[in-house]
């Protein structure tokens, strides 16, 4: 009795994958032949050719968001400086021409190395002059410096 | 004579070239088949020239990099018997191709020529005692290399073959009684015939239970995954932890030649070698004919390699006690019961 329990789901195992091998074959040969299908044949996503699309929530590299006329939006009031709980972010203010502004960012740094992506600097923001929107996920640097960027050229 | 000495030297390369070949893409279609069974795509980024054709490439640049590898022997292990092991691994497993017939024997330039290396008279003894001297490419692996789990894996291999060793032999009873002969070219000829006018007279239909046995107990012989305890990789590692580089990929491949040649024992055994069932009735050119054979046969083998991916890929592994409980209280069992019914019936017939 109990070999014949074991047996039966001996071979109900090797059939569900059997199953997934054929049904999956079947999807992968199609895709051979240019037949378009709702289902794939893997869950894959082949990833420099394929992307996934970001959610819109996803926070990626930062930006410096610019005024009507060009100049960053960034006051320089250091509350993303000082926010940040990995201090990654280093701002160095100048006097802006404009009284209207009274100060910008001569230097904008993020330091990719030490960024932990938690968004605080965006929240803090109250000129909402930094987002993390750029969509951008490819941060990888073959030397430290490559990851220091400086923002407020961008 | 020459020519005799360079036909049998041709047949060697043919069949050696073959078989390896045939190793080296199992290992591609493993990696494929296990990705294609679980919703994903498998290696296909290995290319030539940009050409990618699925990955098809990916044993080339494997072997590539087991050749480059650093050729490491541990400072306490045994130098000479640590080269020597994954050596007898490869060459007994290799060595059993030659007794297995690719196809019926042609007739070239007046001369009748074989497509089996050697017809030995007694070629099922000889695969049998050639699969069992595998072991000791396990034994001297695990010992020569000095490490404590590699010999808690060699010698797990070691009682796993030799158990199952007995299981495959006592299999392999009823099929010799059925058909008189130890000659595997004899054999296939016995299976070209069919069963009350329309079954294929293989081995399966006359001892199905009799494949049931050889089947499981060649699947432990090749110590893949439901019987992998040698290796044993979340665990000890096996014989081959001190093991690296083309070593290493010897063993490896050692293992897929032992998929191939259970594949081939068991088509040739079992499920009628090179025979093309119904084919009789079409009239067909003798050359035609071969080429169907040859077809058949290597089909059949695919099949076999196929099924043994899945089962690799399917069960996890056995607890040793299980398989030993597998190997003695069941498989031994069954193959004397095979033996005792296939003896009535011969008798009562």
């Amino acid at each position: 009795m109990k070999i014949g329990r074991v047996l039966k789901e001996l071979l109900r195992g090797a059939g569900i994958t059997a199953r997934h091998f054929f049904v999956n074959m079947v999807f992968h040969t199609l895709k051979l032949f240019g037949v378009r299908t709702k289902r794939r044949g893997a869950v894959t996503i082949q990833y420099p050719e394929e992307r996934k699309e970001l959610s819109p929530r996803h926070r990626s590299l930062h930006r410096v968001l610019s005024r009507e006329d060009g100049k960053p939006r960034c006051v320089a009031c250091m509350l993303c400086v000082t926010v940040c709980p990995s201090e990654c972010l280093s701002v160095e203010a100048a006097e802006d021409d404009d009284p209207e502004v009274q100060k910008y960012p001569a230097r904008f740094v993020v330091d990719l190395s030490r960024c932990c992506f938690c968004g605080f600097c965006v929240e803090a923001c109250p000129v909402d002059a930094i987002r993390m929107d750029t969509g951008e996920i490819r941060l990888a640097s073959y030397a430290r410096s490559g990851l220091d960027l400086p923002l407020e050229k961008r | 004579m020459l020519v005799d000495v360079l036909i049998v030297l041709v047949k060697v390369v043919l069949t050696l070239t073959w078989t390896l070949l045939l190793a080296l893409f199992l290992t591609w279609v493993e990696r494929k088949q296990s990705a294609v069974m679980q919703d994903r795509i498998g290696a296909n980024r290995a290319s030539v020239f940009g050409l990618r054709l699925f990955g098809l490439f990916q044993p080339f640049a494997d072997a590539i990099k087991m050749l480059f590898k650093e050729d490491f022997v541990p400072s306490f292990s045994q130098r000479f018997l640590h080269w020597l092991a994954p050596a007898i691994s490869f060459f007994f497993v290799a060595v059993t191709m030659v007794a297995v017939p690719f196809g019926d024997a042609v007739r070239l330039f007046g001369r009748r020529i074989p497509l089996q290396v050697a017809d030995l008279n007694a070629a099922l003894l000889f695969v049998l005692a050639m699969l069992s001297l595998g072991i000791y490419g396990i034994l001297i692996g695990g010992w020569a290399s000095r490490n404590r789990f590699a010999l808690i894996g060699s010698l797990r291999g070691a009682a796993q073959i030799i158990s199952y060793e007995v299981a495959l032999g006592l299999s392999l009873v009823g099929l010799i009684m059925v058909f008189p002969s130890l000659r595997l070219s004899k054999i296939v000829e016995f299976q070209g015939g069919t069963l009350f006018g329309f079954l294929p007279k293989w081995g399966i239909f006359l001892q199905p239970l009799g494949f049931a046995v050889f089947f499981l107990a060649g699947l432990a012989e090749t110590k893949r995954v439901p019987f992998d305890l040698p290796e044993g990789e979340s665990e000890i590692i096996g014989f081959y932890t001190e093991y690296g580089g083309l070593k290493f990929g010897l063993f490896m491949f050692a293992d897929f030649l032992e998929v191939i040649v259970l594949s081939s024992l068991a088509v040739t055994l079992f499920f009628g070698g090179w025979q093309v069932p119904w084919l009789g009735g079409l009239k067909l050119a003798p050359w035609a004919v071969t080429v169907l054979q040859v077809l058949a046969f290597n089909l059949k083998v695919f099949f076999f390699c196929w099924l043994q991916v899945l089962v690799r890929w399917t069960y996890p592994r056995f607890r040793y006690d299980q398989l030993m409980d597998f190997g003695w209280k069941v498989l031994v069992p069954l193959g004397v019961v095979n033996i005792l019914v296939t003896g009535l019936v011969l008798a009562l017939r």
